[in-house]
């Protein structure tokens, strides 16, 4: 005892300064790829830049990173040939996080009944398989001739896309969940719906929120597609009207716009992921 | 009750008839089996009591108190099959026949892949056997086991809950409030040693402090038969030893009984009161039922020194020895 309070007297400080060296060190590394991953931005669009502006490679054909940036501040104060930005910007976020939200309820529901339900997956099981062997994007003129050129169109495809990521991994998270802990429940007393609620659900949302990332991009591919096939308004359409100009710039322009709202996007199922199983994250 | 039902039955139709004499033949029947019924209560609640009495004697002769006392689990002529992918049916235990007395602690010791973990699982009603009966309690088994709680070789606790969420969840089941709930497992929290661990994840703990886990979540329920498939077999030699020792102390404090798979022998012979021997599999069957006279309390480090323990350690392993020889040709034969 008396030695432990010694050692903790005489070396108060030395663990302070410690602290702050380890707390450096850490930052420097941060700091350090934050450089680098700044530095491969700066010689690929640099690159971009020169070469265009040098007319080594056709500015018609691939623009440059100037010309998009100009574009799209263009978008914002002027607004586009189609109605001002932010209408399309608003109209292809709701299908993507529509379809999103609606592909994924299914798909959770989906996966558990067929996870859990021996005689359901049976009978489902080949259908759901040969469905997503299908590329669904073949769906969208279809969806556009049932639902028409609106926003219905673009969802259904966008839940078709998400439906499936989610549903397998569901289908899968419920079938993985350890048969310990299935058996260690019952044992101590879970009903059916209790093992759901305590079990199963809190196994498999680690499998289900790893496919959150994938299936709001796969939203966001519904959205843009059905836009590009048939529509009045959104990003999609926007581009393919661009295309339709020999736009390059705004081709362009639309697809940052597009990388943009995915950023967001996965961020904030980042967040969502760190929220649901904040027990993987805690550490010692 | 099934007596009394279809005499009150019998009462209604001969009323309607008029019959009075069989009327008051059959009310005094009914009337007979109705004192009968509270004669038997009675005579339940003496031995209950009669049995407490024993469990509050000192420690050491617990186990001859114990010796004579009523069955907890029976298992009578019981096989399980499986059908294997290629269409055989194959046989994982043949004809065994097990009693488990209240209170005991009994060991199941055998060459692996022998069929101890299938016993348990039979026992704790995850599977049905193929052919026999398990009665609990004097009752046939149908479904999941309501009086049983096992520590498993693995994980117990559940990596999406903290540790009193963990330990409280066998009560949150069965309906009990949270902070009530809580208390209780505050309780068992400080008794298996992890006071000031409520908040952290399992996976934040060492691996014998999860088995402190598993063990406080199992025990809050006061289960009646506690099942143990290998659950020691994960830690190190002196965790493992620490953990027996307070499992045995725990035990002595309770009138459960416990069924310890294993197969590690001097583990079940420092444990148990019977060591069971099951025979190499396929279709294993019950080799040997050894009794272990060792004086309790035991300290499952030290007994391991005691002449006593040799001799009924050399005596069990002559009979084990031949049956792992027998499984080991099987595995190199497949091969």
């Amino acid at each position: 005892m008396h030695t432990l309070s010694a050692i903790n007297n005489n070396t108060k400080e030395e663990i302070d300064s410690r602290k702050r060296e380890i707390r450096k060190k850490a930052l420097k590394i941060r700091a350090r790829n934050l450089i680098l991953q700044i530095f491969l931005a700066i010689i690929i669009f640099g690159l971009w830049e020169f070469l265009a502006d040098r007319q080594i490679i056709d500015k018609f054909f691939f623009s440059s990173p100037l010309e998009i940036l100009l574009h799209i501040a263009d978008w914002f104060q002027n607004g586009t040939s189609q109605g001002p930005l932010y209408v399309h910007f608003i109209v292809t976020f709701e299908e993507t996080i529509l379809s999103f939200v609606i592909g994924v309820a299914l798909g959770v529901i989906g996966g558990y009944l067929l996870g859990r339900n021996e005689i359901l997956s049976v009978i489902f099981g080949p259908y759901i398989q040969m469905l997503n062997a299908l590329p669904r994007v073949v769906l969208a003129p279809i969806f556009i001739l049932w639902l028409g050129l609106g926003m219905p169109s673009k969802v259904a495809l966008g839940v078709t896309l998400t439906f499936f990521v989610v549903f397998f991994n569901a289908f899968q998270g419920v079938r993985e969940v350890d048969k310990n802990l299935v058996n260690n429940a019952r044992l101590l007393g879970a009903n059916k719906r209790q093992l759901a609620r305590h079990v199963i659900i809190p196994s498999a949302l680690t499998w289900i929120l790893s496919s959150l990332h994938s299936s709001f991009g796969f939203a966001l591919v519904g959205a843009v597609v059905g836009e590009f096939i048939g529509a009045t308004k959104g990003l999609g359409f926007l581009i393919s009207q661009a295309q339709g100009a020999f736009d390059t710039a705004g081709v362009f322009a639309g697809m940052v716009l597009l990388s943009v709202t995915a950023l967001a996007a996965n961020w904030a199922v980042g967040k969502l992921e760190k929220r649901f199983i904040a027990w993987r994250f805690v550490r010692q | 009750m099934q007596l009394h039902f279809n005499s009150v039955g019998f009462i209604a139709k001969t009323f309607f008839i008029g019959n009075n004499e069989l009327f008051s033949t059959m009310y005094t029947l009914s009337l007979c089996s109705t004192i009968l019924k509270i004669v038997n209560a009675i005579n339940q609640k003496m031995q209950d009591r009669r049995q407490q009495e024993m469990n509050t004697e000192p420690k050491h002769v617990r186990y001859e108190a114990k010796a004579n006392v009523k069955p907890m689990i029976e298992l009578i002529g019981v096989s399980k099959e499986f059908l294997k992918p290629s269409g055989e049916v194959h046989t994982v235990l043949r004809d065994i026949n097990l009693t488990v007395g209240k209170g005991e602690f009994v060991s199941i010791v055998g060459p692996t892949g022998c069929g101890k973990s299938t016993t348990l699982s039979l026992i704790a009603g995850f599977e049905s056997p193929t052919m026999g009966t398990i009665r609990i309690q004097n009752e046939l088994l149908d479904g999941i086991n309501r009086i049983a709680a096992c520590v498993f070789q693995t994980e117990n606790a559940f990596p999406w809950k903290t540790v009193i969420d963990n330990v409280s969840l066998g009560l949150r089941l069965r309906g009990t409030d949270k902070r009530q709930a809580y208390d209780e497992a505050r309780k068992w929290i400080e008794i298996v040693g992890l006071k000031g661990f409520e908040g952290h994840y399992p996976h934040q703990l060492s691996g014998g402090m999860r088995k402190r886990v598993a063990l406080a979540q199992t025990l809050i329920v006061q289960p009646q038969i506690l099942l143990m498939d290998e659950s020691f077999s994960a830690l190190d030699v002196h965790t493992r030893h620490l953990m027996e020792n307070e499992l045995l102390k725990i035990w002595e404090e309770t009138s459960a009984s416990v069924f310890f798979i294993t197969h590690d022998l001097e583990e079940a012979i420092a444990l148990s009161d019977r060591v069971v021997v099951l025979s190499a599999g396929p279709a294993a069957t019950v080799k040997g039922d050894y009794r272990i006279d060792l004086p309790r309390p035991r300290n499952v480090a030290e007994i391991r020194f005691d002449p006593a323990f040799m001799m009924l350690h050399e005596q069990i392993w002559n009979d084990l020895r031949d049956e792992v020889m027998i499984s080991y040709a099987h595995t190199v034969g497949h091969k």
